[in-house]
């Protein structure tokens, strides 16, 4: 096998090189702004690997798991549940018309793994012995976590794999490109397959910390409701990233994606519409089967209505109108709505109703956000830094067209070339 | 190509299902033979004795004795102190009650870590090693009663709890803290002989008790016992834990993870399969660029 005899790695060094200064005018609000923000990331990192985590955080005995965790990570995940839910459209159910935004989909799942999975460890106390439960030394079979560990790193792997043929072309590398498109759908079964998982086991977690967690967020359910809503998590967030990507890198977007954005948003919206309905079916059932009519009537059923009804019914009415009648905006604002309503369920999970009870709560520290919003900025720049050097909005070389949805056509048009 | 890739899919789903072997649950019948620790509250007089040996036999700082304040402010198990004895104004006069880890029969810690650094021992004992933990701190979300403790303010920051003097047990002496107790509060022994102990002494002593064992029922059971002459929540022990242990809340998902991982790629292929009849009908508008 020659894997490794790509065509001129003269020619991909010179696409380094030209690719890897910078493009555009670099002293923009939002270049500076970021750029502060990350230099405070790293100083405040600094002093939390000097001083320990309580030098940063108000992290204590009682709030072991905060926003680092929480937010990046518990509800970072959910967010970036686009990949598998547009993959398995596109590849499962053969729906053509997505395929125009796969590329951007799992770039955004990729990095967002990246970063957000990749703050877990800012978060570790022990961060040296990470590889222990990957090398096999000790391995914790019994533990949600371990399992949730192996499927983030599995699902890394699994995405880069679908997105490494956009890696192929921009250094074009022919043979091997052939070679990564045909791992496409082995990719995408087995990605599916580990978010099914890791979606729920997030919620899994909190399945042990029963007396800790509010009775309008607690049920059984948990790992299904996690799974659900990462479904329209991830499409709300594929809409509202899609519309401002499209706005922003305009000139990087291919004419197919140009052709047919309006109706993809449209559509996804519809999907994710149908499962928020099933979602708030499953919430029903969760007060239902726990008689939870009184705790709803007290303090914390407000903040639950705000949350099921603000949150994820409204959006979701607005999700299917716009949908359904071609109304943009509509779903722009139902996304969004979803967006926050996600965030707030796995805020509330893991920080805000956690220990409600107690008259002292966890509240993050500034220095906690700065962190969250450096790791932000750093994926933002990425991000940026991909899409516009590669082929991910449209824009292929011409030996790399269209695959059309065999894997067979692929190789006859190589052969062909 | 299909076959291939459901090949590598299987292979690799077998390798990754290992993850979901859930542990054999240990029965209250099995842990007859653990040692375990009464703790006799009608006993205890409130001298900290135990503390200290606690601290000394550990090698921890201290206890936080200050002679005119203990009294009067609640104090928690920390990690700088594995133990400490709160003294509880309650419907049968002052109650002095300790409170450490209680070494559950099925740890909730130690099924939820990850890299196997909390274990429940042959002997009875949680333990904590160092050189397995990654310092996620999901054995403190996940234990009932706040057992583990995490150093916040040291960069190689370590898990703080009783270790229910593990290596003194295997060299087949008493935890220090029952060793050094002068009022005989503390009783070591097997678990299935102390709560024969137990029962006696609630049976023998009618009105001095609640009939109440704490612990061996309370998460599935644990090693350390309590006897109170109060209901246990005028001296701040959780009662609504349950008697199912924790580590059952998580075993139905955990059996459905080798389910999905084997069924469902079979079943996203066979999908993807079903789906190529509609396509080639219905024309194939992928190719138009």
């Amino acid at each position: 096998m020659a894997v490794l005899d790509f065509e001129s790695p003269r020619g991909a060094l010179a696409v380094l090189r030209r690719d890897l200064r910078p493009k555009g005018r670099l002293l923009t609000p939002f270049n500076v702004v970021s750029a502060l923000i990350m230099a405070t990331t790293a100083v405040i990192l600094v002093f939390r690997f000097a001083f320990g985590l309580g030098a940063v955080t108000n992290l204590d005995q009682r709030f072991p798991w905060g926003l680092w965790i929480g937010f990046d990570v518990v509800a970072g995940v959910a967010l970036a549940g686009g990949a598998y839910v547009v993959t398995f459209l596109v590849y499962i159910l053969r729906q053509e018309q997505y395929r125009p935004i796969v590329r951007v989909t799992v770039l955004n799942g990729f990095l967002a793994y990246v970063f957000y999975a990749g703050a877990l460890v800012l978060d570790l106390g022990r961060p040296w012995n990470v590889v222990n439960p990957i090398i096999g030394n000790s391995f914790g079979l019994t533990s949600v976590l371990f399992l949730v560990a192996w499927h983030f790193l599995l699902y890394m792997t699994a995405e880069l794999v679908e997105f490494s043929p956009a890696i192929a072309e921009w250094l074009g590398w022919r043979r091997l490109h052939r070679i990564l498109v045909g791992m496409t759908v082995g990719a995408v079964v087995f990605g599916i397959t580990l978010s099914t998982l890791h979606q729920s086991g997030l919620g899994a977690l909190y399945l042990m910390a029963k007396p800790k967690i509010h009775p309008l967020w607690y049920s059984e359910l948990i790992p299904l409701l996690f799974f659900v809503s990462s479904i329209f998590a991830g499409l709300s967030m594929v809409i509202v990233e899609g519309s401002l990507t499209r706005r922003i890198f305009e000139d990087r977007v291919g004419s197919r994606l140009r052709r047919s954005h309006d109706d993809i948003l449209l559509g996804l919206a519809r999907i994710a519409g149908g499962t928020m309905f099933v979602y708030l079916f499953l919430e029903a059932m969760k007060i239902l089967h726990g008689q939870l009519w009184r705790e709803i009537r007290e303090g914390w059923g407000a903040w639950y209505l705000l949350e099921v009804l603000g949150l994820v019914a409204f959006p979701m009415v607005l999700l299917l109108y716009g949908g359904v009648r071609g109304k943009l905006p509509a779903v722009r604002a139902g996304a969004a709505l979803a967006l926050a309503g996600v965030i707030l369920n796995r805020l509330n999970i893991s920080v805000i109703a956690f220990r409600w009870d107690e008259p002292l709560h966890y509240v993050p520290t500034w220095m906690e956000l700065v962190v969250t919003a450096g790791i932000l900025s750093a994926e933002i720049w990425v991000f940026r830094w991909v899409v516009g050097r590669l082929p991910v909005l449209g824009r292929r070389p011409a030996w790399a067209e269209e695959p059309g949805r065999h894997g067979a056509s692929v190789e006859t048009r190589h052969e062909a070339a | 190509m299909e076959r291939r890739t459901f090949l590598k899919l299987t292979a690799a789903a077998g390798a990754t299902s290992l993850a979901g072997c859930a542990s054999a649950p240990r029965s209250a019948e099995d842990a007859g033979e653990d040692y375990a620790v009464l703790v006799d509250l009608t006993q205890c007089a409130g001298c900290r004795m135990c503390e200290f040996a606690c601290a000394e036999a550990n090698g921890l700082p201290e206890p936080d004795y200050d002679e005119k304040t203990v009294d009067q402010v609640r104090r928690e198990p920390s990690e700088r102190q594995w133990q400490v004895v709160n003294r509880f104004e309650t419907s049968a006069g002052e109650v002095y009650a300790r409170r450490q880890c209680m070494h559950c029969l099925e740890p909730a810690c130690a099924a939820g870590c990850l890299t196997k650094a909390l274990v429940k021992t042959d002997e009875g004992p949680v333990v904590w090693r160092a050189d397995k933990c990654m310092g996620c701190r999901y054995c403190m979300i996940s234990c009932p009663f706040d057992g583990p403790k995490f150093e916040y303010h040291s960069p190689v920051p370590r898990i703080q709890k009783c270790q229910m003097c593990w290596e003194r047990l295997r060299a087949g002496e008493r935890p220090a803290c029952v060793e050094d107790c002068p009022m005989e509060a503390l009783v070591f022994g097997k678990r299935s002989e102390l709560l024969e102990l137990a029962r006696q002494r609630i049976y023998g002593n009618p009105g001095d008790y609640v009939p109440h064992i704490y612990g061996e029922h309370e998460a599935g059971g644990t090693s350390w016992l309590y006897l109170s002459p109060v209901p246990f929540a005028e001296l701040g022990f959780p009662t609504n834990l349950g008697t199912t242990s924790y580590p059952e809340l998580t075993r139905d998902f955990l059996t459905a993870v080798p389910v999905v991982l084997t069924v469902w790629p079979a079943f996203l292929l066979a999908l993807r399969r079903a789906n190529v009849g509609d396509d080639e009908t219905a024309g194939s508008p992928a190719r138009e660029e």
